[in-house]
């Protein structure tokens, strides 16, 4: 009897202590993490070189870049609401305009009668504004009629050498052709373009390989709505998750002579979802580029290239298709140096409220088609919990050898003591008819919503695992991050940061990168293929690893990177080679190639 | 043929207990959302949660009681938490089903316990683990057509166990005071009323109000707690608490098991002595 009483006290005793343990629990993790993350403290230059290999120094106003984007201002039926409705239009894409070989930078604004900007790169640490005197200034002045801009990229579509420049916009889209680097001129009449789309984002890629570059729109909002004069305020998505009222999806093939012809119906791309990001890359390594699609308000999706003549929809197969969150941004990277890419799509994460994490999409089986399969990884490699994401990019910053990440975070930081979380998930969670009427979505009132997040830089250690140093390395910056674009700007073999932020300034953060460590980049003409070689695979085998990058006609959210592919090698690296492979199916390799310079390469003809 | 004439006797004598109508309405209800929706990211979280669950339920029954326990209770509660629990870490999963369970060995009063074990996780790892959980607050589609089947399902399922003036009272008070709150706020009435149609709240109106062993016994005191649920709900809501539900639910529960269990006793009481003094006048 004594023994059953004192077993019963016993196993009482320990219950209790063991509940105390499991309420204890979070606290101490929440410790551990703390101390892990000590080391990711703010440091000194050389400290940071040291220990991470880089540093980063915002240099915007040094090089005479004062841009501010400033956002749309649409129906005043939207006032109540106007921050989220209008949060987005701040954009940047890199591109060398004028062939002088230093990067140029096209910056967009979005206010009535604000003007977008081109900043021409002088070679000295300088750049100058030549927006307005080369024609690719005013496309803001009335948005009523023509829309504002919303984001740009940059591919030749006539194969000429010089980088002709499309602006997607809620409005009518626009394509300037690039005259020798001295003026553009507008040919969107003639290109055949629909008079009105509220298109985030536009991939340049040429889908049937036929050596002209197509292009692909994504529609956020209908296309029948007109945001600044609204016929109703049943603009808002049906559902916060599973939304298919959203613009639909153009395809633009490239006939020649200036003139394209829509396709996407009859090649399968067919899709309401809002769309606010895109990017192309041949993942089946079919040779045709496949196409990626992250939505706002729903699944991401995967369309894979069927030889050109056909586009199907395999998200679901692929294990992308389900679960529905808000994709913000499509890129591609390979992390591990396996020559496969992984896809990087942003999403929404707020402690305590809403946490989606972002996608690391890793390829996990063999890439043939049959079995291309992805699993999302982001949450084993740690670079799940962003914040409020937009765009974000892979590019070694430190040049160790391994592809890095930075994403932008922050949604509206407005009012730092009142947020509108409540009010939103109210209605997020609301029936259609509730959340698709913007007159159900209680006002605002100046509070913020996932404002002042801080952008997260990781840095990937080649093992699996990637480490968050933004504010170790000087790259803290908590404003409401939009677009991210890696080029190397003053042609030292770093690359340098450009971040456009929305109603904000535009960062630019000059990197500098550890001696010891080596780099090499590609720059790619077409002629067989196209001429800007949107498309080209570079693979490159170094040290007994190898890495594979793809030029591309966009990346990340409203934003594209340099055109020339960077390479970080390492300390001492020992190249062994690289592999071309071009759009047009000719294959080409170059033994040893020299470390340290800028290759441009010409694509044989044969 | 013995097998066969064994498994037809079974059948012929199987008698459905009311006891399983939760279970299978829970899965049910998780099935033809991922089956329809997708909302499961993986499999793993809710094997997790549903696992954590059912082992510390049977850790813990056998060592206080030296038995092993039904576990329809576990896998309802580790169900929901794999349902409701939206974190990109496993550990959240397993420590909310633990703590739920837990809680019901732990927090007792008068030998019963008086938390709803769900609610009690899921308030505890709101509180605890703020920057790394967050609750499933999104609609299972936006879509008339699902919502109302689990409600006409659910609502049935409730009515057949004799619990359905417990929600019944819990959604008429909820759209009275979702006016209120419009009236006050200045919001429109549709955003007030726009969380009752999400998972959320058909989780909670169709499970947690409704556990049998942590709600009142007496018809009139589960009319007033469900009411008053939803009245402490209305001051979360005002204060702009996301998770209003499972915080008033947190409250008020205990409070009013607390309060007729402390009736009870006292009617007892009264009654033993009353008792004592008719004899002793006899």
């Amino acid at each position: 009897m004594q023994i059953t009483m004192n077993y019963n006290k016993t196993a009482k005793i320990g219950i209790v202590l063991f509940f105390i343990g499991l309420l204890a629990t979070p606290a101490a993790l929440d410790k551990l993490d703390q101390w892990q993350q000590e080391g990711s403290n703010k440091e000194g230059q050389e400290q940071a070189l040291d220990r991470y290999g880089f540093y980063m120094k915002d240099v915007a106003s040094e090089v005479g870049i004062d841009f501010k984007h400033n956002a749309p201002q649409l129906d005043p039926r939207l006032n109540h609401i106007m921050p989220q409705v209008a949060s987005v239009g701040a954009s940047v894409s890199v591109s060398d305009f004028n062939n002088d070989g230093f990067h140029d930078l096209y910056l967009t604004n979005s206010a009535k009668n604000t003007e977008n900007a081109l900043y021409k790169n002088n070679g000295d640490s300088s750049f100058t504004n030549v927006a307005k005197e080369l024609g690719v200034a005013n496309l803001n002045d009335q948005p009523k009629k023509n829309g504002t801009s919303m984001g740009s990229i940059w591919g030749d579509y006539d194969n000429d050498g010089y980088e002709d420049l499309f602006v997607f916009k809620w409005g009518k889209p626009e394509l300037f052709h690039n005259d020798k680097g001295e003026g553009f001129t507008r040919v969107t009449d003639q290109a055949n373009l629909p008079s009105w789309i509220n298109a985030n984002t536009a991939v340049w890629f040429d889908y049937n390989r036929d050596g002209r570059l197509d292009l692909f729109i994504g529609g956020y909002y209908d296309e029948e709505i007109n945001l600044w004069d609204l016929e109703n305020t049943e603009i808002m998505p049906e559902s916060f998750e599973y939304a298919q009222n959203g613009g639909r999806k153009y395809l633009f093939q490239n006939l020649g002579n200036g003139k394209f012809k829509e396709v996407s119906k009859e090649l399968g791309l067919v899709s309401n979802r809002w769309s606010f990001s895109a990017a192309a890359i041949d993942l089946n390594d079919s040779g045709y580029p496949d196409l990626v699609v992250a939505n706002d308000y729903g699944v991401d999706e995967l369309y894979i290239n069927r030889e050109g003549k056909k586009f199907e929809n395999m998200g679901n197969q692929a294990g992308m298709g389900f679960s529905p969150k808000s994709g913000m941004n499509v890129s591609f990277g390979d992390i591990m140096n396996q020559g496969k890419y992984a896809i990087y799509v942003t999403n929404i994460s707020e402690p305590g409220v809403l946490i989606q994490g972002n996608n690391l999409w890793m390829p996990v089986t063999s890439s043939s088609e049959k079995e291309l399969k992805f699993q999302n990884m982001a949450g084993n490699l740690g670079v799940e919990l962003g914040g409020w994401s937009y765009g974000a990019q892979f590019g070694d910053l430190n040049n160790d050898g391994y592809l890095d990440l930075y994403v932008a975070n922050g949604y509206i930081s407005a009012d730092k003591e009142s947020d509108y979380w409540y009010d939103f998930s109210k209605v997020a969670g609301g029936h259609e008819n509730i959340i698709s009427d913007a007159s159900n979505w209680p006002a605002m009132d100046g509070r913020s919503l996932s404002g002042y997040q801080e952008n997260r830089i990781w840095i990937n250690d080649g093992a699996g695992k990637f480490q968050e140093v933004a504010n170790a390395v000087g790259g803290s910056l908590k404003l409401d991050s939009r677009a991210v674009a890696f080029a190397d700007l003053t042609n030292n073999g770093t690359l340098d940061v450009v971040v456009a932020t929305q109603d904000g300034p535009v960062k630019i953060y000059e990197t500098r990168v550890k001696k010891e460590h080596s780099w090499i980049e590609f720059k790619l003409n077409g002629t067989v293929s196209n001429r800007s070689a949107i498309g080209a695979e570079v693979e490159l085998y170094w040290d007994g690893r190898s890495q594979v990058q793809t030029v591309a006609g966009a990346s990340g959210f409203s934003a594209q990177n340099q055109r020339p592919l960077h390479f970080g090698l390492g300390a001492n690296p020992d190249v062994k080679k690289v592999e071309i492979r071009w759009p047009s199916g000719i294959s080409q390799t170059i033994e040893s190639p020299e470390i340290n310079r800028k290759h441009t390469i010409t694509e044989p003809e044969n | 043929m013995q097998l066969i004439a064994k498994v037809k006797k079974q059948i012929s004598e199987f008698q459905y207990n009311r006891g399983y109508t939760p279970p299978l309405l829970i899965t049910g209800i998780l099935l033809a959302a991922h089956l329809s929706f997708g909302i499961l990211e993986d499999y793993t979280k809710l094997g997790i949660a549903i696992g954590a669950s059912m082992a510390t339920e049977l850790v813990l029954h056998r060592l206080l009681l030296g038995e092993w326990r039904n576990l329809n209770s576990a896998y309802i509660s580790g169900i929901s938490v794999g349902i409701l629990i939206r974190s990109p870490f496993l550990w959240p999963y397993a420590l909310c089903a633990m703590l739920s369970i837990a809680s019901k060995y732990v927090l007792r009063f008068k030998g019963t316990h008086i938390w709803n074990p769900s609610n009690f996780g899921i308030v505890a790892i709101l509180l605890l683990a703020y920057d790394n959980v967050a609750i499933l607050s999104i609609q299972w589609g936006n879509n008339m057509w699902p919502m109302l089947v689990i409600w006409i399902i659910g609502f049935v399922s409730i009515w057949r166990l004799k619990r359905f003036h417990i929600c019944g009272t819990y959604v008429v008070s909820f759209l009275a005071f979702a006016f209120i709150r419009s009236f006050i706020s200045g919001d429109p009435f549709l955003a007030e009323i726009a969380p009752i149609s999400g998972p959320m709240y058909q989780l909670f109106v169709l499970f947690m109000i409704t556990d049998p062993v942590t709600t009142v016994k007496s018809k009139k005191g589960q009319y007033l707690v469900a009411f008053l649920i939803a009245s402490v709900e209305m001051i979360f809501r005002l204060n702009e608490a996301v998770y209003a539900p499972f915080y008033a639910l947190f409250i008020v529960g205990p409070v009013a098991m607390i309060i007729e269990k402390w009736w009870k006793e006292k009617q007892q009481a009264e009654a033993g002595s009353n008792v004592a003094v008719q004899q002793e006048n006899a």
